[in-house]
């Protein structure tokens, strides 16, 4: 076993009992990255130096008998958190040499219990993609298949996991981009309830929908982070005052009784058959461990997408107003007056994706078009959340596939905006309902590619995601394949 | 058609976006096509629905009026594309 196969919790104990050094476990990381990341293009920046003297400051730590769970842990960050002093790109031209002057408060948790940052991680061009290919650094190549897309738009930071590059990651999750990379790359990943986790420091796509969460290897370091990233924050009012439970202490409980609702209409054609086996194998698995499966119905389902890019679309058209070439970022200045120099910078900074859903957005605020497109999206929104509230009268956690196919090829769905749309259909709706979803691998493909699992929760119910997660984890051993790389 | 040239051309202006002739060629497909499918939303009768801004219900968030530290000058012009005595630079907007 090599030290870059370990967990956190697993690491975590060697390094409290002197087994090894932070600045040993962190060397090995660089290392892998060094081997690895021309094949996967996972990192955007990596921080060879403030690492290791991060890793250094942990071990001075540890010695002195005040390690936290995190200290000395090599993590890395998709690059839409911003870190005071370090390049923070969310994979745009216009953003290309921007240095932040803060770090945002995931980050500056993850610090104060000495958390080791490796760097930042390859994205979506402004969390806008399903594949990673809308990067202004080149698309990100799936660790299982380097033909194939690792998802999206988190698609650094579950590659980076699944090649073993960083323990874990942080990502964030819009309309699926946490869970969709984590099924195609075999990784965990949770989505928290939206409020969970303080947005302050995050680079804003769709503010209504956007949360922070992690990316791991397996469920018992996805509690760990989560607890470590959770809880309220009075520079984010969204955030929600309420405590942090302790998400390993609800691991263990079982899932013995627990009704499994399985809504009908994510059980339909089109649904690949290898990830409809692996699904109905997983549902399976649970009930052998006395879960009870119970059909449910969520019948709007099929207006999720529809909803979610008008809403989005609209969210990101006024979130990325801010990009003006006047207080950071790229300008392109050609003498012709302010408006001139506003819509050049904005058109040079700006991918094809990104332009695309500001114009859609611009277009569903417009006047004489907001109440057709963006109220009667939040309408069905109101529509989409009750479907969620009503099948939770009926069942703990909802079970479903995380995305219709294993990973696609890249170029496959690039000159298709709405069939790229399209791959996201289960993953949107939890954004929308703004309540807790994950993806834990349940199975590989007969092409060898991953596929996930997804459990959705009760708005600030991920003790109950995370404790069956963690009962089909034990059961299973998907979560130990590694990525041939 | 959902969209025509014009109105997108509009659209590009109200983003602030310089987009070229290929581009807005592009878009006016990519918009039509997909405003066409979100027409879906149009099969549901929405009348009595109250609309969702957010997902977890909120209401306003007060600080107190006090004063807080903040970032300071310096840091917050130091990624200006340009600034001049402590301000950020934009071109002449007044003749």
């Amino acid at each position: 076993m090599q030290l870059t196969d370990l967990t956190i919790h697993q690491l975590h104990d060697l390094l409290r009992e002197g087994k090894t050094s932070a600045q040993e476990v962190t060397r090995a990381f660089l290392d892998r990255i060094a081997a690895t990341d021309e094949r996967i293009n996972a990192f955007i920046t990596v921080c060879e130096q403030e690492a290791l003297q991060q890793a250094a400051d942990a071990d001075a730590r540890i010695k002195a008998g005040d390690g936290a769970p995190l200290t000395g842990i090599p993590l890395a960050l998709k690059d839409i958190f911003v870190t005071e002093g370090l390049r923070t790109t969310c994979a745009s031209r216009i953003l290309d040499n921007f240095v932040p002057p803060y770090n945002g408060t995931a980050v500056a948790k993850l610090k104060e219990q000495g958390a080791v940052i490796l760097g930042k991680l390859n994205m979506d061009e402004f969390a806008m993609g399903s594949s990673n290919e809308n990067s202004a650094f080149g698309s990100v190549r799936n660790p299982w298949n380097p033909e194939c897309v690792p998802g999206g738009s988190s698609g650094g930071s579950a590659a980076c996991v699944a090649a073993r590059q960083a323990v874990a990651t942080l990502g964030t999750d819009t309309g699926g981009s946490i869970r969709q990379p984590a099924a195609h790359c075999g990784v965990v990943g949770l989505k928290p309830t939206y409020g969970r986790v303080s947005r302050y420091g995050v680079i804003a796509y769709a503010s209504s929908l956007d949360q922070v969460g992690p990316v791991t290897r397996d469920v018992e370091d996805c509690a760990l982070l989560l607890g470590a990233v959770a809880g309220y924050d009075p520079a984010d009012s969204t955030s929600v005052d309420r405590p942090v439970p302790d998400y390993r202490t609800a691991l263990k409980e079982g899932v013995k009784g627990l009704r499994v609702g399985l809504p009908k209409e994510y059980f339909i054609e089109g649904l690949d058959a290898d990830v409809k086996q692996a699904v109905e194998q997983a549902i399976e698995t649970l009930r052998e461990l006395g879960a009870e499966p119970v059909e449910v119905s969520l019948p709007h389902t099929e207006y999720a997408v529809a909803c979610y890019y008008l809403i989005a679309t609209a969210e990101a058209s006024s979130n990325l107003a801010r990009y003006d070439g006047v207080r950071y970022g790229q300008r392109v200045d050609e003498g012709s007056g302010l408006i001139d120099m506003y819509m050049r910078s904005r058109a040079a900074g700006f991918g094809t994706e990104v332009k695309r859903r500001i114009m859609l957005g611009t277009y569903a605020l417009s006047s004489g078009y907001y109440d057709a497109y963006y109220l009667k999206a939040q309408k069905v929104r109101t529509l989409i959340r009750q479907d969620f509230l009503d099948a939770f009268n009926k069942v703990d956690v909802i079970l479903t596939p995380v995305a219709p196919t294993p990973a696609f090829r890249i170029g496959e769905k690039t000159a298709d905006p709405l069939q790229m749309y399209l791959s996201d259909i289960f993953t949107i709706p939890v954004n929308l309902a703004g309540t807790c979803g994950m993806s834990l691998p349940c199975g590989l493909s007969q092409d060898g590619l991953p596929i996930g699992l997804q459990l959705i929760g009760q708005p600030f119910g991920e003790e109950t995601l995370l404790r069956t997660a963690y009962a089909f984890e034990q059961a299973s051993d998907w979560h130990l394949k590694q990525a041939p790389l | 058609m959902k969209i025509t040239r014009a109105q997108v051309e509009h659209v590009a202006q109200l983003a602030r976006l310089a987009l070229t002739e290929p581009e807005l060629d592009a878009l006016t497909g990519d918009m039509d096509a997909i405003l066409g499918y979100v027409e879906k939303l149009n099969e549901l009768d929405t009348d009595h629905i109250v609309p969702t801004a957010h997902a977890v219900p909120m209401e306003n968030a007060f600080r107190g009026d006090a004063a807080h530290a903040s970032i300071g000058t310096e840091k917050a012009l130091q990624n200006a594309p340009e600034d001049s005595d402590g301000c950020f630079l934009v071109p002449k907007v007044i003749e």
